[in-house]
């Protein structure tokens, strides 16, 4: 299976919040790299994960089918799934595959916390 | 017909040109005059998070093994014989732009539980369209709420071609048809069916792999509303109306 173009780093900012800074390629096979990351991000007193677009290079229909994955696996935690930084294009994308709907977009960081 | 995304070519990301443009609901043009349009024209497209059922990752995948053939030519080659590698009781047809981001594929299929002869008329939007995949998305009213991935890779030396599906039964007709009617059965026979089809068109007698985890397990009991536009009674009471229609343009 070809290798993922993808980093994703996680940061704690409170007991409650933690963000995944994703940099690089969403497509299917950055599934090991995103769910890893959000094992780490997600304690026992998490209620929301921030996804942090704003270094995002591209991502195909697979990268859109594994955040559907994570907003399941998300919700089941009985958290919430918010996202900044995505460019003009992304929103377009989030909107057309109507994950809009369930994943709050933000244009900033500071926006997405003031949000939780 | 929708045209992909556009920006300034020094800002556009790089997958802009692959994705369908936004649309508030489908429309349909240029397409093969055998093709039925019903259930698919005005409709809103909707996702793996808008049906009614359990949602279902299904992986389909068969080893191109001895055929030197890059990804893109297999893709390349799908796209243009998209109807071929259907079986027949499944019949798609692309519009005559083919398989392109925001391009519409219809499609009339036989259901079991379904009089012969009675086939369901619905479509989809071919959501993302690269040189080594394509995908395409479900309007309201067909049987699967969801994205469906047709793709090539290289692995260990070999071209892999998967067909990946991430969708749940649109409403509560389908989610019955679907665990009690045959119809996940059918579903899987169908794109079985695709990849040795497809395999056999490069010479080579593949064995399917398929792997099914169900993503979700919960009803979304919210979506049982999805029911008012549900493809197999749509086509039941606007087949006659159609063809009187069709038969009188010619």
């Amino acid at each position: 299976m070809p290798t993922a173009k993808v980093t994703m780093t996680v940061r704690k900012v409170s007991d409650q919040t933690g963000i995944i800074d994703i940099k690089g390629e969403v497509n299917g096979f950055a599934e090991n790299a995103l769910m890893d990351a959000y094992t780490q991000a997600s304690t026992q007193t998490t209620r929301t994960i921030i996804l942090n677009f704003s270094e995002l290079e591209y991502m195909n229909s697979s990268g859109i089918g594994l955040l559907v994955t994570l907003l399941i696996r998300v919700k089941r935690q009985n958290q919430r799934l918010l996202a900044f930084g995505l460019n003009e294009h992304y929103q377009h994308i989030f909107e057309l595959t109507r994950l809009r709907e369930a994943i709050n977009i933000y244009d900033t960081e500071a926006e997405a916390l003031a949000a939780v | 017909m929708n045209a992909p995304s556009s920006h300034s070519d020094e800002d556009a990301p790089r997958d802009a040109a692959y994705w369908a443009k936004t649309v508030a609901t489908l429309t349909v043009s240029g397409m093969p005059a055998e093709a039925i349009n019903l259930n698919v024209e005005g409709r809103h497209l909707t996702g793996p998070l808008q049906g009614f059922g359990q949602l279902w990752q299904k992986t389909y995948r068969v080893r191109l093994s001895g055929v030197e053939v890059s990804p893109a030519q297999v893709v390349e080659v799908w796209k243009a014989n998209l109807p071929k590698f259907m079986p027949a009781d499944c019949r798609f047809y692309p519009s005559l732009t083919g398989v392109q981001p925001g391009e519409i594929v219809l499609i009339d299929a036989d259901l079991p539980g379904l009089p012969p002869g009675m086939p369901v008329a619905t479509g989809v939007l071919v959501l993302y369209a690269d040189d080594e995949s394509f995908t395409v998305m479900t309007p309201e009213g067909h049987p699967e709420a969801g994205f469906n991935t047709f793709s090539a890779y290289e692995e260990d030396g070999v071209t892999v071609a998967q067909i990946q599906s991430l969708g749940r039964a649109n409403d509560p007709i389908f989610e019955f048809g679907l665990r009690f009617m045959g119809g996940s059965a059918q579903q899987e026979k169908i794109w079985c069916h695709v990849l040795t089809a497809l395999a056999a068109h490069f010479g080579i007698g593949g064995q399917v792999q398929m792997h099914k985890s169900c993503v979700d397990a919960q009803l979304q009991w919210s979506e049982a509303k999805n029911i008012w536009h549900n493809a197999i009674v749509r086509t039941a009471l606007y087949m006659p109306v159609y063809l009187l229609r069709k038969l009188f343009r010619r």
